[in-house]
């Protein structure tokens, strides 16, 4: 039953890596919401963090890349900053209007720097990094502790920004202005500012998640190869709570869902429609907000249009 | 009057402006910025052909899914869905077209009545589809308080992998060697309206339904209803006693319905055929088609024109200046933020009886349920 196990520990280790990505656009979204900004266009900076790593591990190596893609991701958000931040625009519209900016973009940049017929083109992807001993664990060993090592970096991040959010001051006045923007003005904090810096972190994040699926899983740029995870990571949110480690445990789930064809071969139920696979994060999206939605504590300022004061 | 031109006024500010973004994308991205523009422009507009075959044929289905994203956004629901609710209402006539010529007597026996009633039942699977996929969203959203922009999406991505499926299994064409469904039979084809041309039937239909959508939210009362819950749910509900999760089901029901005719009327008008790329993201484009009409159902009619321009136009860009076609959606993207920014700047200065184009309540009844 050797293979059993086998195949077990595949699963596991290929929903932590699908998870990986997913959890860092999830916690900087989870930023962006508890100031009260839903940032639809989420979408956008991950596609754009994907090319932008391709064009930066391209010229100076995969590190080279993550920088780049990052700072793609928070151009993106610059520019729903501006309109549904500064102008106030409908964040939701807003954001739809990003992702597609950014969809568009990509694909034209993309082609006319690597040519329209789309010759495949090979990035320089990080490595597995294995951590001895703890990789050794039977089960869970390979799942959590070898993988690149971006991944490590989550195990830091989350409980940081749980601490930061919960602890520090800054953290307090972030959750002023998503729950009592007018309160949080009178005790000296502008909204604006909260709110830029939160969704830039988003958007940096995003960024941080499409040079993952660049880096460390595609190895090449697809157009269009976001695929949606900007929307499903806002269901993330939503079933962690807008808690940071709620957020991870819960990417972690849409990570199993997506894994689950590599189980269901083990199994060798080959059969089954390869869409029916494919679709199953969208469907569980669906399904865990509906569970989700009806008893949840959003921040009571979440997508709030009208804030008169600075 | 003073509506239309200044809303007409705005649109080619707009156009001006976003043909200028292009112009500077182009140039960055090292393509020959006024060749490709001449592609643009001539794709379009350049020729009759160009006019009644290319612009005006892809304006059909951006009109009558841009009419089904502004009666959405007029109930104060962020319907994001035009496109998988088009693609399952094209999907459900395909279904419907191969159920009716299957056997070699119905094609033979098909007389115009029967033709027209087959075309007609095409129609409406196509509607029915559209309403059933947009359903699902509205009933978590009503059921359960799902935020609809989401869901919608999600739903998207479902049908685009429905399709996908289906087009290599019961829906797939007899010899099965392609991905996609059999091509209609010829007879069952909508009429061309301009001999000569691929300007269809489905022009009319367009032009019926926004004139309908325009009398039904003037001057009905249901119409009525679902203009005040997008502006004001809350006093719809206390003041108006107006059932506002009923309208607004009601509303997201309608508009999928109208986005699966679209898809339905593309089938049966231009492609006769279902596969996976079958819509090159109308359904997004529609988006912008419905905010830059203001929301406005006779508008959409232009602004659906103006779109069906610049995606003719950017076909022909790709193949005559080989810039890649999809940097059309930064332009539409530029129109819906310049449609934002806009609105925001007028509306503190002026509170006009005019249409709204983003219904400032669009998170609140459906996003997060939170207690107030």
């Amino acid at each position: 039953m050797l293979s059993a196990l086998d195949s077990t520990s595949a699963f596991l280790e290929a929903s932590v890596r699908f998870a990986t990505p997913l959890a860092f656009a999830a916690l900087g979204e989870c930023v962006s919401e508890r100031a009260g900004v839903i940032n639809i266009g989420l979408e956008g900076s991950i596609i754009a963090g994907a090319l932008g790593a391709t064009i930066g591990a391209g010229a100076f190596g995969p590190t080279a890349g993550f920088l780049v893609g990052a700072i793609s991701g928070v151009l993106i958000a610059l520019v729903f900053v501006v309109f549904a931040v500064w102008i106030r625009a409908d964040q939701i519209i807003t954001g739809t209007a990003i992702t597609l900016l950014a969809l568009g973009l990509t694909g034209a940049l993309y082609s006319s720097q690597y040519g329209a017929v789309g010759v495949a083109l090979t990035t320089p992807t990080v490595g597995v990094a294995k951590i001895p001993l703890l990789s050794d664990i039977p089960f869970i060993g390979r799942a959590f502790f070898a993988q690149p090592a971006v991944t490590y970096a989550l195990y830091f991040i989350a409980p940081a920004v749980a601490w930061w959010m919960a602890r520090t001051q800054a953290g307090l006045a972030l959750r002023a202005v998503g729950e009592q923007p007018e309160a949080a003005t009178t005790a000296g904090i502008r909204p604006r500012v909260v709110q830029t810096w939160a969704v830039l972190f988003a958007g940096g994040m995003a960024g941080i998640a499409g040079a993952i699926l660049v880096l460390a899983q595609a190895g090449t740029f697809v157009e269009g190869m976001s695929a949606g995870r900007g929307f499903i990571a806002i269901a993330v949110v939503i079933l962690g709570r807008w808690k940071p480690i709620g957020v991870a445990a819960a990417a972690l789930l849409f990570g199993a869902a997506r894994s689950l064809d590599t189980l269901f071969q083990a199994m060798g139920w080959s059969d089954v429609p390869y869409q029916l696979f494919l679709s199953i994060p969208y469907l569980l999206t669906l399904i865990v907000l509906a569970i989700a939605s009806s008893r949840l504590s959003a921040p009571a300022a979440l997508g709030r249009q009208n804030i008169t004061l600075r | 009057m003073r509506f239309v031109a200044s809303t007409l006024f705005r649109v080619l500010v707009m156009a001006v402006i976003a043909i200028g973004v292009l112009a500077l994308l182009l140039a960055v991205m090292g393509y020959d910025a006024p060749l490709a523009l001449k592609a643009l422009a001539n794709g379009a507009l350049g020729s009759s052909y160009a006019v009644l075959s290319a612009t005006s044929v892809r304006a059909i289905p951006l009109a009558i899914a841009g009419l089904s994203v502004a009666i959405a956004f007029r109930a104060g629901i962020l319907n994001i869905g035009a496109e998988g609710q088009l693609l399952t209402g094209a999907t459900a006539a395909a279904a419907v077209a191969l159920a009716a010529t299957s056997s070699d007597t119905a094609l033979a026996n098909a007389s115009l009545s029967g033709v027209a009633a087959t075309i007609t039942m095409m129609l409406c699977a196509g509607a029915l589809a559209g309403a059933g996929w947009a359903g699902i969203a509205a009933f978590l959203r009503q059921r359960y308080g799902v935020m609809e922009v989401i869901s919608t999406i999600m739903l998207n991505f479902l049908a685009l992998y429905l399709v996908g499926y289906l087009v290599r299994g019961p829906l797939q064409e007899p010899s099965l060697i392609n991905p996609q469904s059999a091509s209609l039979p010829v007879a069952y084809h909508l009429p061309s309206l301009v001999s000569g041309t691929r300007l269809h039937w489905g022009a009319v239909i367009a032009v019926a339904m926004s004139a309908a959508a325009w009398w039904w939210l003037r001057s009905t009362a249901s119409g009525f209803r679902l203009r005040v819950i997008g502006e004001n749910p809350v006093a719809a509900e206390s003041a108006g006693r107006i059932n506002v999760t009923r309208t607004a089901t009601g509303a997201f029901l309608i508009s999928g319905a109208i986005a699966g005719v679209a898809g339905a009327v593309e089938y049966t008008g231009v492609t006769y055929a279902i596969y996976d790329n079958f819509s090159p993201g109308y359904g997004y484009t529609a988006i912008a088609v419905a905010l830059l009409a203001r929301l406005h159902p006779i508008a959409v009619l232009a602004t659906a024109l103006l779109f069906g321009a610049l995606e003719a136009g950017g076909s022909a860009m790709q193949r005559d200046a080989s810039v890649p076609r999809v940097i059309v959606s930064v332009v539409e993207a530029t129109f819906i933020l310049l449609v934002l920014a806009a609105e925001r700047w007028r509306a503190p200065r002026l509170q006009t009886h005019e249409p709204p184009t983003t219904p400032s309540s669009g998170l609140k009844p459906s996003s997060t349920g939170a207690p107030k």
